[in-house]
This record gives C-alpha cells, sequence and structure tokens, in this order.
C-alpha cells in the first residue's frame, strides 16, 4: 500500500491509507481541537472546531473527515483558523443554555476546555436563550437539551456500538434536536438498553446520571476505543489507551 | 490622586462580592492604594461622577439594573464586568425561558405564604425585562473577570493590575467559568 507523504504545519508526515488527517496530527502530537470527534466512532464533521487550511484552496477543511493525499500542505494554527474557532465556542455558547456554575460536568467539560483554549473571555454574538427541554423519563438517565451541541456522540455510540439507535436528530438548523425514539420520551423507549454509553461520550452536561449534582458527574470516554477495538480486532487491551483524568 | 473604585450589584447573587471580601487582609492594603466611592458594602446612595474602575456584579434583569448599568458607563473609564451573570447570563438567566408574567405568578401567587397577589402597583419594585442579559449586551465593557463566584485571587490579580495602571490581562489560568 502506498505511502502519503504530506505537511502539517511544515513538517513532513507519512499517512496510509484510511489516515485522515487529524488522526495522523494526533499520532504525532499535533493539537488540534475537536469536540465531535471521538475516537471509536465514525467521524462526523459536525462541529467544525478541527477545521484546517489546506494551501490551494480557499476553503477549510474538517482535520477528521479529510483525507491525506500526496504533497498536501496543511496547516492547523493561522489567525485565521484561530478567529473562526474562538467564533465557533462562542455560536455554540449562544445558541444553547450553558450554566456552568449549576452543571454536572463543571470542570470536567469538553465544552468549557475549548473555551479556555480559544481564550473566550466574554460572548460577541447576542445569546439566543432558546427554550429547550429537559427528559428525565429514563428511570436513570437525563437529557438536557439546553446543554446539548449536537455534537451527536450520543446519536452514533447507540447506533454503531450499541447497535440500538435510541437516538436520531430532529428538525433543522437552529431548531435541530436530539431525540429519543422518533420524539418520545426516552423513558418510554422500548429500544434503550440502559447501557448509558450514550451518557458517557456526551461531551457536556446535556447527558446526564440522576443523583449527581454540580462537579460531581466526570465522563470517562476511552472505552469506545476499547469496545471497537475488541471487537473489530479481537483485542482486549487497555494499553496505550489513554484514560480520561 | 488615589484611584477612584466602584463596585455595583445588578442582578446576581451577591456571591462575586463575597469574594471581593475574601481578599481578606488584602483589603487592608487595597484600602491605602484606592478609594472606594460607591459599593453595596459601603454607604453610599448615589453613584458618583469620575469613577475611573468599576466592577459591575450580576446580569441586567431588571429595568432598575438597566437605568444603573447606563449610569455607571457614563460616569466609569474602565468597567469590569464582575463573574459570570454579568458576563454571560448565567443563573440569573435562567429565567429567560419563561414569560416575566409566569415568573411573577410563581413567585408571588403561586409559593406566597399568605396574601398572594402580585405587587405591580409599587413603582420602587423594578419591572422584570423580557430577558435577563450579560452586561456587554447592555453597555460596553472593558474586561470581564469569570467565575461563579470570582476567586479571591482572580480578582486580586485583576485589581491590583489596575491599581498600577494597567489594563487586566488576566493569566489563562484565571480564564474558568462556573
Amino acid at each position: 500500500m502506498a505511502v502519503i507523504t504530506f505537511t502539517i504545519d511544515d513538517i513532513q508526515y507519512s499517512a496510509h491509507e484510511g489516515d485522515t488527517v487529524l488522526n495522523v496530527a494526533h499520532a504525532n502530537n499535533i493539537h488540534i481541537p475537536t469536540l465531535c470527534y471521538l475516537e471509536g466512532l465514525s467521524p462526523f464533521g459536525a462541529c467544525r472546531l478541527c477545521m484546517v487550511e489546506v494551501e490551494g484552496s480557499p476553503k477549510l477543511f474538517p482535520a477528521c473527515t479529510t483525507k491525506p493525499a500526496e504533497g498536501m500542505i496543511v496547516r492547523t494554527k493561522t489567525d485565521r483558523l484561530k478567529k473562526y474557532r474562538r467564533m465557533i465556542v462562542e455560536l455554540l455558547a449562544s445558541e444553547g443554555n450553558h450554566q456552568c456554575a449549576v452543571c454536572v460536568v463543571n470542570g470536567h467539560c469538553e465544552l468549557q476546555d475549548l473555551a479556555y483554549e480559544v481564550g473566550l473571555d466574554h460572548v460577541r454574538f447576542p445569546y439566543l436563550f432558546p427554550n429547550k427541554s429537559l427528559d428525565a423519563t429514563h428511570k436513570e438517565f437525563v437529557i438536557d437539551r439546553n446543554r446539548c451541541v449536537l455534537c451527536t456522540r450520543c446519536v452514533r455510540v447507540c447506533h454503531e456500538v450499541e447497535g440500538a439507535h435510541v437516538w436520531d436528530i430532529a428538525w433543522r438548523g437552529i431548531n435541530c434536536e436530539i431525540i429519543s425514539d422518533m420524539n418520545q420520551p426516552w423513558g418510554d423507549s422500548q429500544l434503550c438498553t440502559s447501557c448509558g454509553k450514550c451518557v458517557r461520550v456526551c461531551p457536556v452536561g446535556a447527558l446526564l446520571e440522576k443523583g449527581q449534582t454540580v462537579g460531581e458527574l466526570r465522563k470517562e470516554r476511552s472505552f469506545v476505543k476499547f469496545i471497537v477495538n475488541a471487537r473489530t480486532k479481537r483485542e482486549w487491551i487497555t494499553n496505550g489507551i489513554e484514560e480520561d483524568e | 490622586m488615589k484611584p477612584r473604585v466602584a463596585t455595583a450589584w445588578l442582578g446576581g447573587c451577591s456571591g462575586c462580592h463575597m469574594s471581593f471580601l475574601d481578599l481578606d487582609e488584602r483589603l487592608i492594603d487595597l484600602a491605602d492604594k484606592m478609594e472606594l466611592v460607591y459599593s453595596p458594602i459601603a454607604d453610599i446612595k448615589k453613584f458618583p461622577v469620575n469613577v475611573d474602575v468599576a466592577l459591575v456584579e450580576g446580569a441586567v434583569t431588571n429595568s432598575e439594573n438597566e437605568e444603573m448599568a447606563h449610569i455607571i458607563r457614563k460616569n466609569t473609564k474602565f468597567i469590569i464586568a464582575f463573574g459570570d451573570c454579568a458576563t454571560t447570563g448565567n443563573v440569573t438567566a435562567m429565567r429567560n425561558k419563561f414569560t416575566t408574567e409566569d415568573i411573577s405568578h410563581r413567585a408571588y401567587i403561586e409559593l406566597a405564604d399568605k396574601n398572594p397577589r402580585i405587587p405591580d402597583e409599587y413603582v420602587t419594585i423594578a419591572k422584570l425585562l423580557k430577558n435577563a442579559r450579560p452586561l456587554h449586551e447592555v453597555i460596553k465593557v472593558d474586561a470581564w473577570l469569570h467565575g461563579c463566584p470570582p476567586t479571591a485571587e482572580q480578582i486580586w490579580s485583576a485589581v491590583t493590575a489596575l491599581l498600577q495602571g494597567q489594563t487586566p490581562v488576566l493569566s489563562p489560568a484565571y480564564l474558568r467559568y462556573g
């Protein structure tokens, strides 16, 4: 199989078929911010935080779904990208109802971490304060759509790993929401196995376990990589799978 | 002349001011270096003119907050949004998904121990705005101090920088919501 040579931030790297710009970057300790991406799940390109510049194109490309090509020149840290990444976090903040002070994942939240990474001192767009719903009908879990960033990790982990396909995306544009079972209460779902995978992969506090209060929920997400590895390669190893802190 | 410093309390819980008091013995140093010209912890009735720095806690949630925010802006050189409510709306803005009528009904009728009645005939009670908003959506803000509440260390870092005539550049370690 041919090896592809391409450049990220002025240094040459090799890639193989099936690689993405993002996994080559991560494998070489080049940090590209992500939100919807999670190792073990199919890349989706929803959040646009991993956008990179490719020389010769005015467009930006999501690193998670872009395949390296021979001679491709990729830049990951330009001022333009930094500007857009901050704007993306600002839009996420303004389109939801994110009150860190009363959130179960306060201090262990991927959206908070991104806000700090992009230096988000305040949000320049007007807050929309959307009227989102909360579903606590499930006996163990809650979905609070106020905090949802529509990364679709829950949709993908339920479909691809658990095989239950409880979650879907409904409506369009600003009205997009995660729904269970054709927009029925989660507690009534006959598909849900109550496995909790969706709760564990959620980057924010939108999916949570009942009985937890501010800052108490710490999510461990590397299990997805472990399960997928075990299933596809028959390797039951945790070595090299970094634990979330 | 010592810098003239004000602190104000809009739609918040006063937690940010409590955190300010957590400066403890450093408050004594501050008292030497600045003049506190307006604050909920000082008995001064009217927001003065020629204020150098104002720390403004809370979201803008009612007509009084809105009027006060404009008075502060008119009379102050450098305004810091003090805490998460002033920066994002935070907990104060959680009421935004309800109508002001529903909120008043909840507060004054459903939860009343006795004499359930909406006090809308009192001109001294400020009217709720449709939405509680972060301070910078109402007036120009010069810097943001996050946290619910900001820690005494964050406050110290910002205030000492300002007293030395510098714009506070908060270290990334102090960028912390919640």
